[in-house]
């Protein structure tokens, strides 16, 4: 069995006693929209403000796991003030980091190294790479996309 | 040592997979509200019927065609008699969620039109919700729902106002989330007061208590195999049978037939009228054999060891946890089966099954497919555990010490 340790590092932790972001936006200018992890029930409630082509803002609510929120923390945080097109490439780089690994399930157990997803130009993951470990959780890597997902059904609502 | 009539050591020998090693170590299985194991008696009889007999059922006169049948209606004949009905009135479908969408399906859409009411509980799976919200959107008929009162029973003062022109009352008889037992007879003799039907979900009572469905008072009553001790793939609905005999068929095919011809058919007798194509014959076959397991344990001992145990497991969690644990569900443990939905303070549920899975407990972390419920108790999920014949006080003293590792490790 995976060391738990993997899975909770302290910064995951850290994020999830202490979100970041967390509330709301006024809607309109900003966008609401749900997710939901139907396994276990997570919800995650994001608003997101596009200003021209940036995300002006963004804010984070709903109830979950300590991996989906830290992850929507994490994320909330990352993509703030940046351009769509970066936000993008993040959302890529973090789905190559779960679903790589992902594949790699019922294998020898080793760690994809991380030129496997940092193909994507101006892509740090920064604080994010500490959800590496949720792969060797297979059950876990639905909480930690949620709210990538969220943010992509939310800059689709956007237009962007 | 067990305090009752039921040797839980000796039925624990029983099933394999509680002798089965997982990371080095037994496991602790407290996930039956979900789905139970199976002793090896119905894993032998399965097996000796894809073996010696297995052949396709009601079609061939050779010999083992012949013993196939037999020994599939003696089975339905043994699974009719253990819930005190008549077999010709017991319909095998996949699960309580066929059971309902068959009952939903024929007999609403025969019966149920705009602006008619069925009335359903907050505490309802999603298999008793979905099913009539999909007539409700298809027909436009009226649904009502009894609450939860803040004691995690059903509030019951307003039932007569919400039976008012009613055509169905459908209901669990106990609640998967909470472990409530529903006054079932009570609720069944209002309901025909006022001219409903009464449909009730058994999953989580049949397999718990003793069942006579004839002296509950209702009119339909779904339950599952799965949850029994029986193979996953069969579930019976019982219907009276004047109501099943009015209904048209739900799904068409061989085996319900009585007679086709290009522009018509003619439907068989009930039950096989509501059984279409080639049934799940060893499934039934081995929910047979459950069901002789049962009652050779004995359905009034394993309640009997069940509120023990689950007395136990207040008692302990209580004690060990005090108000860092909520239990929702009764205290009352005449009012409750063995059902602990839990939820410890500040650490979610998800996280909570993660750290008991490195423990080898297993309990389920979920909205346990009832989230208008989980909406009322103010929660996301809960982390579950549920017991059974199967487990004792060394399983549940097992959640209790995982539990305070899991509390440890998330401690700020």
């Amino acid at each position: 069995m995976p060391d738990l340790e993997d899975l909770y590092r302290e910064i995951i932790l850290d994020h999830y006693r202490n979100p970041r972001q967390r509330g709301e936006l006024e809607v309109p200018p900003a966008h609401r929209v749900e997710g939901y992890n139907p396994l276990c029930g997570d919800e995650i409630v994001l608003y997101l403000d596009v200003q021209g082509d940036a995300i002006a803002d963004v804010r984070i609510g709903g109830s979950g796991c300590s991996i989906s929120q830290s992850s929507a923390s994490m994320m909330a945080a990352a993509v703030k003030g940046k351009t769509v097109e970066e936000v993008r490439a993040l959302s890529r780089a973090f789905k190559a980091m779960m679903s790589i690994h992902e594949t790699t399930i019922g294998g020898d157990g080793t760690e994809a190294e991380a030129e496997d997803f940092e193909g994507e130009p101006g892509a740090k993951l920064g604080d994010l790479e500490a959800l590496r470990g949720v792969v060797k959780f297979p059950v876990r890597i639905k909480c930690a996309t949620l709210s990538w997902n969220t943010l992509a059904q939310g800059l689709e609502e956007a237009g962007v | 040592m067990a305090v009752n009539g039921l040797d839980v050591a000796r039925v624990k020998k029983d099933f394999p997979l509680l002798a089965h090693q997982v990371n080095g170590a037994p496991l602790v299985y407290l996930d039956s509200a979900a789905s139970s194991q199976k002793p090896q008696s119905v894993l032998d009889v399965m097996d000796e019927a894809y073996s010696t007999y297995y052949a396709n059922v009601h079609r061939s006169v050779y010999t083992i065609a012949a013993q196939a049948t037999e020994h599939y209606e003696s089975a339905r004949n043994r699974i009719a008699r253990f819930v005190g009905v008549n077999p010709n009135e017991l319909i095998f479908t996949k699960n309580v969620t066929e059971a309902i969408n068959l009952v939903a399906y024929s007999w609403g859409r025969a019966n149920l039109k705009a602006g008619d009411v069925v009335v359903l509980t907050e505490m309802e799976h999603h298999a008793n919700l979905v099913p009539w919200l999909m007539l409700a959107a298809e027909r436009g008929i009226e649904l009502r729902h009894l609450s939860m009162a803040d004691d995690y029973t059903l509030d019951l003062s307003n039932l007569d106002e919400l039976l008012e022109g009613a055509k169905l009352l459908a209901f669990t008889a106990v609640s998967n989330v909470l472990g409530t037992i529903n006054p079932v007879r009570h609720l069944a003799d209002a309901a025909h007061a006022k001219g409903a039907l009464v449909l009730v979900d058994g999953a989580q009572w049949v397999p718990h208590l003793p069942t006579d469905i004839a002296a509950l008072g209702c009119d339909f009553f779904g339950f599952t195999g799965h949850k029994m001790l029986g193979p996953t793939g069969i579930g019976c609905l019982w219907g009276r049978a004047e109501l099943l005999d009015a209904m048209p068929p739900f799904l068409g095919g061989g085996e319900m037939i009585l007679d086709v011809r290009l522009d018509r058919f003619t439907t068989k007798e009930i039950p096989h009228k509501f059984e279409a194509g080639t049934p799940p014959i060893v499934e039934v076959i081995g929910l047979g054999a459950a069901v002789d397991y049962l009652e050779t344990i004995g359905m009034d001992a394993i309640r009997e060891h069940e509120v023990a145990l689950t007395d136990y497991a207040l008692r302990t969690l209580g004690e060990r946890f005090g108000d860092t644990l909520t239990i929702h569900g009764p205290t009352d443990l005449a009012q409750r089966g063995g059902t602990l939905s839990m939820a410890l303070a500040d650490v979610h549920p998800h996280d909570v099954s993660q750290i008991l899975d490195t423990r080898n407990v297993c309990v389920r972390a979920a909205h346990h497919c009832a989230k208008p419920l989980m909406r009322r108790l103010g929660v996301g999920a809960t982390a579950r555990a549920s017991l059974y014949l199967y487990n004792d006080e060394a399983d549940v003293d097992a959640l209790a010490d995982a539990l305070d590792a899991t509390a440890r490790f998330f401690a700020p």
